[in-house]
C-alpha cells in the first residue's frame, strides 16, 4: 500500500484546500447577511458594516500576539518545577 | 433545640458518600445513581423561606432556606453529581468517589444555607473533600498539587472566617444576604469568596490542581468550587462595582494563559477562570438581567465544562496522555469523544443553537443596556477569544492536527472510545448543551428574576456568527504562532513554589557561611537539650505523662466536635 492511500480523506491536501474555500465562502456569506438582517447597534461603532467580523478577527490577533510576547518572558520548560 | 423534619439535602449526598466505599460492584453503582436522585427530590421538596432553625450561642442558624437562586444552583450541582457519577461508575478509587460525592453535597449545602456560619462550614468541608479528590489520583504530582491547593483554600477560609466574625459582630446577626464592600470585614468576606472563584492574584491554584486529578476527578472538580463562589457572590455582592474589574481581568487572564498552555486539561482549567470571569463581571453589573445571565451562564457552564473535561478524561483513559505535544489526530479512533468534545467546545464559545449562546449573551446584553461601552467591547473581544482558546484550540490539537513527530502506534493498543457509561454521560451532557441552546425556556423559568430577553433575534445570531467565525479564521491564519511547545507558563504560584525557596537557599547557604553554620548548630543543640529535658518528664516514660498522649486527645476532641456538628444537623 502506498503512503498516499494511507492518508485519511480529511487530511488529503485537496480536501484541505476545499475546506479553506468553503470556509472563506461561509465567512463572506456571513458578512453579506448584514444586507438582509440589520444589526442592532448599541454604541454606534458596532453598527458599522461588518463590525463584528473585523472586531472578532482583530481582537483575536491582538490576543495571540500579546500571548506570544508574554510567552517570551514567562514560558519555561515543563520540567521547571520538578526538582 | 428546635428541629423540624427538614434535613438539608446536601447532607444526603454527604452521608451517603460515607457509605460508598462499603459497597462494591453493582450495589455501589446503584447507590451512586440513587443518591443524587434522592437529593434532587429533597431539593425540590424545600418550599421558599427558612425551613430549619438551630439556636447557636446567641444566634440562630438557618441551615436550610429555599428560594429560586438556591434551587437553581442546588439543582445543577446535583445534576452534575448524577451525570459525573455515571461517567465515574468504573472509577476504582473509592476514596475519590466518596470525596467527590461529599464535595457535591458540600456545594448543595452552601447553595441552600441561610446563614453565614452554615455557609462557612460547608465551604471548608468542600475544601477538604476536593483536596481528597485531587489526592486520590495517587501520583506524586497530584499529591504535591493537592497540598498547594489546600493551603490556598485554608488561607482563603481564614480570610473568610475573619470577615464573617467581623460581620456577625457588627450586625449582630449571622444572616447571609446582600452586603456592600464598605468595611474591612465585608472586604474580607468578598476576598474569601473571590479566592475560591479563581480571582487574581491566587488564580493559579486552579490550573495547578484540577489537571492533576484522575480522568474522572477533574470532571467533578470543574463544577463545584468556582460555581459555589459565583452563587455566594450573586447572593451577597450583587452590583459590587469592583467585581466588574476583577471579572474582566479573569476573562483575559484565562484566554492568554490558555493560549500559551500545552496540557489539554490545563487549557480547560484556564478557561474555567475565563468563564467564571464572565459571571463575576455580570454580578458586578448587578442588574436583574446581568444576575440572571450570571446564574444561567453558571448552569450552562457546569454542563459544557464537565463535557469538555469528560472528553479529555476519555482521552486520558484511553491513552494516558495529556499534553498537546503528544496528541492530535484522535478523530478517527475516538469519533464519539471527538463529537461530544466539539459540541462542548461550540457551547463554551456561545455558538447559536448551543447553551452558551442562550446564557452568556445575557451578560453582554446587560452591559449594553447599562451603556457600559468599555465593558461591552471587552466582553465581545473576550467572546471571540473563548472560541480561539477553548472552542478551537482544544479540539484542534487533541482530535485533529497531529503533533509533529506523533507516532500512531506508540500507545501500544489502538485508542478507542471509552466504555458505555462514559459515553452515555458525554451524550447526556452534549444533548443538554444543544437542548438548552435550542429551547432555553425551562432554564429561564428557573432563574431568580423574570427573564425579559430573547436570544434568537436575527441581529443577535448574525452578530455572534460573524464574531466567532472570524475568530476561527484568525486561529487558522495565525496557526503558526500557536505552535505547541513543551512548556509551562509562570504564574503567581511561582512565588510560593520557587521564589521563597530561592530566597531560603540564598540566605542559608551563600551568605550564611561558617559563622551562620555554627550559630545554627549551637541553636540546634540548645533546642535539642530542651526537647530532651521535656521528653524526660513528659515523654512516654515520663513522670508527668501518665495519661493519654496529647495526640490522641486532639483526635478525640476532633471526633467529638464532628459528632456534635452532625447531631446538630440531624
Amino acid at each position: 500500500m502506498s503512503e498516499k492511500q494511507d492518508i485519511h480523506w480529511l487530511c488529503r491536501p485537496a480536501t484541505i484546500k476545499a475546506l479553506w474555500i468553503i470556509g472563506i465562502t461561509i465567512l463572506v456569506i456571513c458578512v453579506a447577511l448584514e444586507f438582509f438582517i440589520h444589526p442592532h447597534p448599541y454604541f454606534g461603532i458596532d453598527g458599522w458594516f461588518g463590525f463584528n467580523a473585523w472586531f472578532g478577527f482583530a481582537s483575536c490577533a491582538v490576543m495571540v500576539i500579546f500571548a506570544k510576547i508574554l510567552g517570551i518572558f514567562l514560558k519555561r520548560k515543563d520540567t521547571y518545577y520538578d526538582d | 433545640m428546635m428541629i423540624n423534619s427538614a434535613l438539608p439535602p446536601g447532607l444526603i449526598l454527604i452521608l451517603g458518600a460515607l457509605f460508598l466505599p462499603g459497597f462494591i460492584g453493582n450495589a455501589r453503582k446503584t447507590l451512586m445513581l440513587l443518591l443524587p436522585v434522592l437529593t434532587m427530590y429533597m431539593i425540590w421538596a424545600v418550599p421558599d423561606g427558612v425551613q430549619l432553625t438551630i439556636p447557636f450561642l446567641d444566634y440562630t442558624l438557618e441551615p436550610l432556606e429555599g428560594d429560586k437562586l438556591s434551587r437553581l444552583f442546588a439543582t445543577i450541582f446535583t445534576l452534575m453529581a448524577f451525570v459525573g457519577g455515571i461517567f465515574a461508575l468504573n472509577q476504582k478509587s473509592d476514596i475519590e468517589l466518596m470525596s467527590a460525592y461529599a464535595y457535591a453535597g458540600g456545594a448543595v449545602g452552601v447553595a441552600m444555607a441561610g446563614d453565614l456560619l452554615t455557609v462557612f462550614v460547608f465551604w471548608e468541608f468542600m475544601a477538604v473533600a476536593s483536596t481528597l479528590v485531587i489526592w486520590s489520583a495517587r501520583t506524586k504530582e497530584s499529591y504535591s498539587a493537592s497540598m498547594r491547593y489546600i493551603i490556598v483554600h485554608l488561607f482563603g477560609g481564614v480570610i473568610l472566617m475573619i470577615g464573617i466574625l467581623g460581620q456577625v459582630y457588627a450586625s449582630g446577626s449571622v444572616e447571609f444576604g446582600a452586603m456592600k464592600a464598605d468595611s474591612w470585614w465585608t472586604w474580607m468576606i468578598l476576598a474569601g469568596f473571590l479566592i475560591n472563584a479563581g480571582a487574581p492574584p491566587f488564580s493559579a491554584w486552579l490550573p495547578d490542581a484540577y489537571p492533576s486529578a484522575s480522568w474522572s476527578g477533574s470532571v467533578f472538580l470543574s463544577a463545584f468550587t468556582t460555581k459555589t463562589a459565583v452563587y455566594v457572590l450573586i447572593r451577597s455582592f450583587p452590583g459590587e462595582n469592583v467585581l466588574i474589574f476583577v471579572g474582566l481581568y479573569m476573562v483575559f487572564y484565562g484566554i492568554i494563559y490558555a493560549l500559551l498552555e500545552n496540557d489539554m486539561r490545563r487549557i480547560l482549567a484556564y478557561s474555567i477562570i475565563n468563564q467564571v470571569g464572565f459571571m463575576v463581571t455580570g454580578i458586578g453589573i448587578g442588574t436583574e438581567m446581568a444576575l440572571n445571565g450570571a446564574a444561567a451562564h453558571a448552569f450552562a457552564h457546569i454542563i459544557y465544562k464537565a463535557l469538555l473535561l469528560m472528553s479529555a478524561g476519555a482521552v486520558i483513559h484511553a491513552i494516558n496522555k495529556r499534553k498537546c505535544t503528544d496528541l492530535g489526530g484522535l478523530y478517527k479512533a475516538m469519533p464519539l469523544t471527538m463529537i461530544c468534545g466539539t459540541i462542548g467546545a461550540l457551547a463554551i464559545s456561545g455558538f447559536p443553537l448551543t447553551s452558551g449562546f442562550t446564557t452568556k449573551t445575557m451578560i453582554a446584553g446587560a452591559a449594553a443596556d447599562q451603556h457600559m461601552a468599555t465593558v461591552w467591547f471587552l466582553l465581545e473581544a473576550a467572546s471571540a477569544g473563548v472560541f480561539l482558546h477553548a472552542g478551537i484550540k482544544f479540539p484542534w490539537f487533541v482530535f485533529f492536527q497531529r503533533a509533529p513527530g506523533y507516532v500512531e502506534r506508540e500507545f501500544g493498543a489502538e485508542p478507542k472510545d471509552p466504555p458505555f457509561n462514559m459515553k452515555l454521560a458525554m451524550v447526556i451532557f452534549a444533548a443538554l448543551c444543544i437542548g438548552l441552546g435550542v429551547y432555553p425556556e425551562p432554564l429561564y423559568a428557573l432563574l431568580p428574576y423574570t427573564v425579559d430577553y430573547v436570544a434568537y433575534t436575527g441581529a443577535h445570531v448574525v452578530h455572534m456568527l460573524e464574531l466567532l467565525l472570524f475568530a476561527g479564521f484568525a486561529f487558522f491564519v495565525l496557526l503558526k504562532m500557536m505552535k505547541r511547545t513543551l512548556t509551562i507558563t509562570l504564574d503567581f504560584d511561582w512565588f510560593y513554589r520557587k521564589f521563597f525557596n530561592l530566597l531560603h537557599e540564598e540566605f542559608v547557604i551563600k551568605h550564611g557561611g561558617a559563622a551562620f553554620q555554627s550559630f545554627k548548630d549551637n541553636s540546634q543543640k540548645r533546642i535539642n537539650a530542651v526537647i530532651k529535658h521535656i521528653f524526660k518528664h513528659h515523654g512516654p516514660e515520663g513522670v508527668l505523662a501518665r495519661s493519654w498522649p496529647t495526640g490522641s486527645m486532639v483526635l478525640w476532641v476532633a471526633v467529638l466536635l464532628g459528632v456534635y456538628l452532625l447531631i446538630y444537623y440531624v
